[in-house]
């Protein structure tokens, strides 16, 4: 009996010798696979001392908070120069400022423009790590527009100091093409946010006119449409501004029901209209004229129909961009990849074809692909309706604008379209 | 009095719709809390994924490209007849211009001893096209390989080489580690 146990003992030992032998091997084996090479590293008879690959460290962490104490005060100093200061100058001197610094220095990168992108991705890509610095340049202007009014547009954006500092010879434009232009920043806040949601692209980053200029350097077309802008931006006061950009659609809305907001008189109006040609921006607004406010009654019905549109324009602008989805969501590398090679079998043996060619090497089966695309298209299905039914209502909203009446009696700025430029006050006679 | 009336009501409508407008705020920057990070992040090439399919050169915003070819000297068999320095129909293992294939004469092929050369790059006259890397990568011991220089990067919102990179080689890597050099950073290691 005892026996018997002393032998189990001594076969469970050997076997574990036995394995632990094996594992030995392989560990062995695995670390010699490991440092193979083709043409091993001579072994240098003459005193070589070999150099090391130079890897210079990026902009430092301490840098990038600098940029952001950088932006608060010049935020501060905005409103102060607005609001309280009521001064033009401080607010012309801090563009220039901004220009240099945020434009030229940090080549326009990062802005606040552009990270609405980063934030819409972290919303919905829980693997997509936002840093600190680009979430407080999305939130600081917009908490501070929802204070003091787009002092952040008045001179704390590259873009905006870019196009105030250009302006030559402002003309007016009719209201009806201001309105329709309007809707543009809409769209591209719309398609901006659907396409970082979707992990696509970048689309404010690669159509930022001015960032090519900021770091000298852009695509050919891309430096065409930079001085396109410039140039139209001489006759037209900042164009980007008014008709494009995404982040000022957000300003918008915030400044809309700021706390304080600069005004063109520091004490009462006195109807003079002295300020009334002043802003490049067309963005005051008329004291109501009699004719306007004797027609409150057809304005009423019309008021009512238009508000009763607003659900039908949602749905169709859903139903439009649901259906558009398909065509949309080509925009998506993974989505083209996996519907030319379905599409066109062909493309295989095109070895001009680098995405098709780098597809087939990576050993990746086509099976994976459209599977990975059919979940990139099932979100712009989605994304479709949110996206078609938002423009929708906006465009619901603007025609409802058109026949709001409410009754004004000074000149004001318009509180959503006015950039706090300062230049109106100027204008006015009336002093404290 | 009417007026007045008026006047507080709006007043109060406004500040309530920029308090819950707050809140709207508040809680976006609460959800991407979540995801916040202390860390910067960079852009940087995983070279084990890189195919040198050439777009290195021409897709980045900067001209020339920020990206360059690195040489992990612990890697390289220090060869004569080296893939990534000679054309593979070169006629001749020389210095001269039309043996190279490096467009820009940007590696510098010095003899160490016999039969030994050592191959430095010139990162100034590089441009990224990853022509070297090919031909290291296919017939030497793949040491040569590219990587984006933070001296010259913008790091820029969206890379947009990472956009256009038919292998999903570019991504986003934390600052503290910017560098994928081959040899100390290996094979599906964690980026
Ligand atoms: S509207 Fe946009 S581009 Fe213009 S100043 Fe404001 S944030 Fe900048
Ligand atoms: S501050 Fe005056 S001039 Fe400037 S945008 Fe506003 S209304 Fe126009
Ligand atoms: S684009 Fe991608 S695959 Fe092409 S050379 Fe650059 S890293 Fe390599
Ligand atoms: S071949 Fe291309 S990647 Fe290699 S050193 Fe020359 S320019 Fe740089
Ligand atoms: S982040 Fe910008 S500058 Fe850097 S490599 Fe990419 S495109 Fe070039």
């Amino acid at each position: 009996m005892k026996c018997k146990l002393m032998l189990d003992r001594y076969l469970q030992m050997k076997n574990w010798i036995k394995i632990t032998l094996v594992f030995a091997f392989l560990m062995f084996n695995l670390a010699g696979m490991a440092q193979k090479q083709r043409f091993p590293k001579p072994e240098f008879g003459t005193g070589y001392s070999q150099p090391t690959p130079v890897t210079p460290e990026p902009r430092a962490l301490a840098l990038e908070y600098t940029d952001v104490v950088v932006l608060l005060i010049v935020l501060s100093l905005a409103s102060w120069f607005a609001i309280r200061k009521r001064s033009r100058k401080g607010l012309l001197w801090l563009s220039v400022f901004t220009l240099l610094y945020f434009g030229f220095y940090r080549n326009g990168c990062i802005c606040s423009i552009g990270s609405i992108q980063n934030v819409s991705l972290t919303l919905f890509d829980p693997g997509y790590a936002i840093s600190i610095t680009t979430l407080l340049f999305f939130l600081l202007p917009l908490i501070f527009t929802l204070y003091f009014g787009r002092t952040f547009c008045a001179g704390a954006c590259p873009l905006g100091a870019m196009q105030d500092l250009l302006i030559i010879k402002p003309l007016s434009l009719p209201e009806w093409l201001r309105k329709t232009l309007g809707v543009i920043p809409y769209l591209y806040l719309t398609f901006a946010i659907l396409f970082a949601a979707t992990g696509t692209d970048f689309i404010i980053c690669r159509y930022d006119p001015f960032v090519g200029i900021f770091r000298m350097d852009a695509e050919f077309h891309m430096v065409v449409l930079g001085i396109a802008f410039i140039l139209m931006g001489m006759f037209v006061a900042r164009p980007y501004c008014r008709f494009l950009c995404p982040y000022g659609v957000l300003l918008n809305w915030m400044s809309r029901f700021s706390k304080y907001h600069l005004s063109i008189t520091p004490a009462a109006c006195i109807q003079c209209k002295l300020c009334s040609d002043s802003c490049p921006f067309d963005a005051i607004d008329y004291p109501t004229d009699e004719k306007q406010s004797k027609n409150t009654k057809w304005g009423v019905n019309r008021f009512l129909v238009y508000a009763l549109l607003i659900p039908l324009w949602i749905f169709i602008g859903g139903f439009a961009g649901s259906k558009a989805h398909t065509w949309i969501s080509k925009a998506n590398p993974t989505v083209y990849l996996a519907e030319l090679l379905l599409s066109k079998p062909e493309v295989r043996n095109d070895q001009k074809n680098l995405d098709v060619q780098a597809f087939l090497s990576s050993g990746k089966s086509l099976e994976t692909l459209v599977k990975e695309a059919t979940v990139i298209r099932q979100k712009f299905y989605s994304g479709g309706w949110i996206a078609g039914g938002f423009i929708g209502l906006v465009i619901g909203m603007t025609l409802l604008g058109q026949v709001v009446y409410r009754k004004k009696n000074d000149y004001q700025p318009h509180k959503g379209n006015c950039f706090s430029c300062g230049r109106c006050m100027n204008f006015c006679p009336v002093k404290k | 009095m009417e007026n007045n009336n008026k006047k507080s009501r709006r007043d109060f409508i406004r500040s309530g719709t920029r308090l819950s407008i707050l809140l709207t705020l508040g809680a976006v920057g609460g959800i991407a809390a979540k995801h916040l990070t202390a860390e910067k992040y960079v852009w940087q090439i995983d070279p084990f994924k890189c195919t040198q399919c050439g777009r290195c050169a021409t897709s980045c915003v900067m001209t020339p490209s920020a990206v360059k070819c690195i040489h992990a000297f612990n890697l390289c068999g220090y060869c004569d007849l080296c893939g990534g320095y000679l054309k593979p129909d070169a006629n001749k293992r020389s210095t001269a211009a039309e043996d190279q294939l490096c467009p820009t004469a940007a590696i510098a092929r010095k003899f160490i001893e016999e039969p030994y050369f050592e191959y430095v790059i010139n990162e100034d006259l590089c441009i990224g096209c990853a022509k070297c890397v090919k031909g290291c990568t296919s017939f030497g011991n793949g040491s040569l390989h590219l990587q984006i220089i933070h001296k010259r990067c913008l790091n820029c919102n969206e890379c947009s080489i990472a956009r256009l990179c038919p292998s999903q080689a570019i991504s986003r890597v934390k600052a503290s580690k910017a560098y994928n050099v081959k040899g100390s950073f290996t094979k599906d290691s964690k980026v």
